[in-house]
């Protein structure tokens, strides 16, 4: 008789892991193929799982309420003389398994006997600036060994940094400390492209068609987090047209003020946000997997443009801070974001995050959120269009805003609540200064 | 102030301390009559007498254990070897009785020696006489081992040695006795065993480096800052103590290290400083240690395989390159 291995089948395509609910044989029981060992929880349903082979149920791997990465060993079935301590000892951290599996809805267990060798599917790897040779793929595998420095790993746990997230792109594909600063700093929307000057006639006079020109460290990670902020977070998008009227003549009242700090219209902004997500915090949060972490500080990132790439400094604890203090304190994190100064601590633990393409004439735009959070707002130019008001037609300033969500953390109608009372903050901006 | 060279420092070192304590003596080959096979001793026969500058027959274990004797009983040698190879022959005399003899008297014994002379590769001096011989003696307990690697440090570790209550194995550099720099004249300027020198500050890795091999990893951190790499060079000078204060506190801020030694590397000051290092700073480490170190094997007396078997400026800036993945 031949030995079964039980694993955790893939039941969907964005099944990654399952747990175990329950199990219905005890170890030593008796089992026949086809039999109902147990029930598995996974990403859309609890489905039942069939024993593909006849024996023994020798050992159970992982008790109920365990999870487990797809293709992980969760039990072993066999006869009551065979000798399983090698099948135990040979799959221990088994990684996922890739291949298509039936669809859900036919819920049979793959074959489990023998089981295949695992086999992770590795993206290419990013080009990396600096070193000479290609990284082995990324290690984005629950379960598996994380190769990273020693001062890497430290980093990463004081600043929160799922390295299992990171590319590392030093030798072997370990993960140093560049890989997990980077990780930190890269923003959340989409990057203006580096001061790309109009035309370049003296290059192609010169005979010269085009460039390689190499990723900068920024650049780099932008290019690595983004497909993994973009694949797996479902977004949606909501946009909302703001009058901008009465907070543009607030500003030049503030800021003919004798002694005041010069405040912003994205001041006022990051204001308005603050104060719409203490009233919908539900926006102001994160999936975690098992879980919504709902925030009830604001933690703003603000997208701020280098040459050579995003990054996104944090505002802290907007929700109780003053319009002056926004604009004292943000301008001083983005000039010294500008000088490369930020302090690593400042670079992480946005609850939400604010990008303004405003200044480059952008009409509207529509931002990648940046995991973890749950949102990302997007702010365009403030222009002065054509309007009916009472039946005549006047001319406002407006300014249109499109909120990136997280379907898994809130819903469409929860999006727009906020953006109702962000647009309310804004077209009644005296609530900002109360 | 003055300019000199590390030998004048060195003699100046030795006569400084001969003026301040009637108690310290030479002995050594050729060092009286002939001034020296460096000319590290040159003059001081003449200002000091036979009973104080003390020419030996050629026998390194009877006129090192005679130093031994005489710092036993209150005396403080000062003892030549030719070179510092030649030390093996001694070898008993200053592992079995200088290190040890303040432990197993009881402390009723201690040994205020130095024993002092050049040691590593210099050029063409084949097999015999190239040997790093500081790994030797660190792995004594009882002993210190100090190696200078400037003017300054020649003057100021030496007149240490010479005051300190211990033996001190003191190793110059053949290579180094013609360079200058600016010593002070001072009499009493003396540099503490036990402290490093940071003499390039940088911020992408430390390199660990002394004597000969200092000026090739200064060269090749001048190379490296071109193409944009910031090293730090740091001088241990005395490699027993080691100093944590400075050697831990650069690789904290650089997270880095590379570590260059011109003897062997097996079981050699670079494993000792790696390990070190590893120990103390192993969470601000961003990548393994890399040692740069003379191949494993005598060294020949070609010149082109002497070249081959010391680490150049090419095989560091290599290294380096490697921790910074650069």
């Amino acid at each position: 008789m031949a030995i079964t291995k039980v694993v955790m089948p893939k039941l969907s395509e964005a099944m990654e892991t399952g747990k175990v609910i329950k199990w219905l044989k005890e170890e030593g029981d008796r089992v026949e193929g086809g039999e109902i060992i147990a029930e598995i929880e996974t990403d859309k349903a609890d489905i039942e799982l069939e024993a593909f082979g006849s024996g023994v149920l020798r050992k159970i791997v992982v008790p109920a309420g365990d999870r487990v990465p797809v293709g992980g060993l969760i039990a072993v079935i066999a006869d009551p003389v065979d000798e399983i301590a090698g099948v135990l000892a040979g799959a221990p951290a088994p990684a996922p398994e890739p291949q298509a599996a039936p669809p859900a809805a036919a819920a049979p267990a793959p074959p489990v006997s023998p089981a295949p060798a695992p086999r992770p599917v590795a993206p290419p790897p990013p080009p990396r600036p600096m070193a000479p040779m290609p990284a082995p793929g990324p290690v984005a595998v629950p379960g598996a060994r994380v190769k990273a420095s020693p001062l890497a790993k430290k980093i990463a746990a004081r600043s929160g940094v799922d390295l299992r997230l990171v590319q590392g792109s030093g030798p072997g594909g370990r993960i140093v400390r560049r890989d997990v600063e980077a990780a930190l700093t890269t923003a959340p929307s989409p990057a203006p492209p580096p001061g790309v000057q109009p035309g370049c006639p003296a290059s192609v006079a010169l005979g010269v068609e085009h460039q390689d020109v190499p990723l900068s460290s920024i650049r780099a990670a932008i290019a690595k987090r983004m497909p993994l902020a973009k694949g797996p977070v479902p977004h949606f998008y909501l946009t909302s047209e703001i009058a901008m009227d009465r907070a543009w003549e607030l500003r030049a009242q503030l800021n003919a003020l004798e002694g005041q700090p010069k405040i912003s219209l994205t001041d006022m902004i990051v204001k308005a946000c603050a104060l719409a997500l203490t009233y919908h915090p539900g926006v102001n949060a994160s999936f975690q997997g098992e879980s919504i972490r709902v925030n009830y500080r604001v933690h703003m990132g603000l997208a701020v443009a280098l040459d050579e790439g995003l990054i996104t400094p944090v505002l802290r604890n907007c929700e109780a801070k003053s319009l002056a203090q926004i604009a004292v304190e943000g301008r001083d994190l983005v000039e010294r974001a500008r000088a490369r100064r930020l302090r690593a601590p400042e670079l992480s633990g946005a609850t939400f995050s604010l990008s303004n393409l405003g200044m480059f004439d952008v009409e509207e735009f529509s931002a990648i959120i940046n995991p973890p959070e749950g949102a990302i707002l997007a702010v365009g130019a403030v222009k002065v269009v054509p309007v009916v008001e009472d039946g005549r037609i006047g001319t406002s300033r407006r300014m249109k805003v499109t909120l990136s969500c997280d379907h898994r953390v809130m819903d469409g109608a929860m999006g727009a609540r906020f953006l109702q009372d962000l647009k309310r903050l804004l077209e009644e901006p005296l609530r900002l200064l109360v | 102030m003055s300019v000199m060279t590390y030998r004048e420092a060195l003699n100046m070192a030795l006569r400084e301390e001969m003026q301040r304590d009637p108690r310290v003596f030479l002995i050594g080959e050729e060092i009286g009559v002939y001034d020296g096979a460096y000319k590290v001793t040159q003059g001081l026969l003449k200002e000091f007498g036979e009973r104080r500058v003390v020419d030996t027959p050629i026998c390194e274990s009877g006129f090192t254990g005679l130093a031994v004797g005489a710092a036993m009983v209150g005396l403080r040698p000062v003892v030549e070897m030719m070179t510092f190879n030649f030390a093996i022959l001694a070898l008993d005399q200053i592992v079995n009785s200088a290190a040890k003899m303040y432990y197993m008297s009881g402390g009723q014994y201690n040994v205020p020696m130095v024993i002092r002379g050049p040691g590593g590769p210099a050029h063409q001096l084949a097999a015999q006489h190239s040997q790093s011989m500081e790994v030797y003696f660190y792995h004594v307990p009882g002993l210190k081992v100090v190696r200078p690697s400037t003017p300054p440090d020649a003057k100021g570790l030496l007149k240490s040695a010479i005051r300190d209550d211990n033996p001190v194995i003191f190793i110059e550099a053949e290579t180094l006795y013609g360079i200058k720099g600016e010593v002070p004249d001072d009499p009493e300027f003396t540099i503490p065993l036990g402290k490093a020198e940071i003499r390039r500050e940088g911020t992408d890795v430390t390199v660990f480096a002394y004597m000969g091999m200092l000026y090739r990893a200064l060269e090749a951190a001048e190379e490296l800052a071109k193409a944009g790499v910031s090293c730090e060079v740091v001088d241990p000078r005395t490699l027993r103590p080691m100093d944590i204060e400075t050697m831990i506190g650069s690789v904290r801020k650089t997270h880095r290290a590379v570590v260059v030694e011109a003897g062997a590397g097996f079981a050699g000051m670079g494993s000792e400083i790696a390990a070190f290092v590893t120990e103390n700073a192993f969470d601000d480490l961003d990548a393994p240690v890399e040692r740069v170190t003379g191949a494993n094997a005598p060294m020949p007396y070609a010149k082109n395989l002497e070249q081959a078997k010391t680490p150049s400026k090419e095989k560091i800036i290599a290294a380096i390159r490697r921790v910074c993945h650069a």
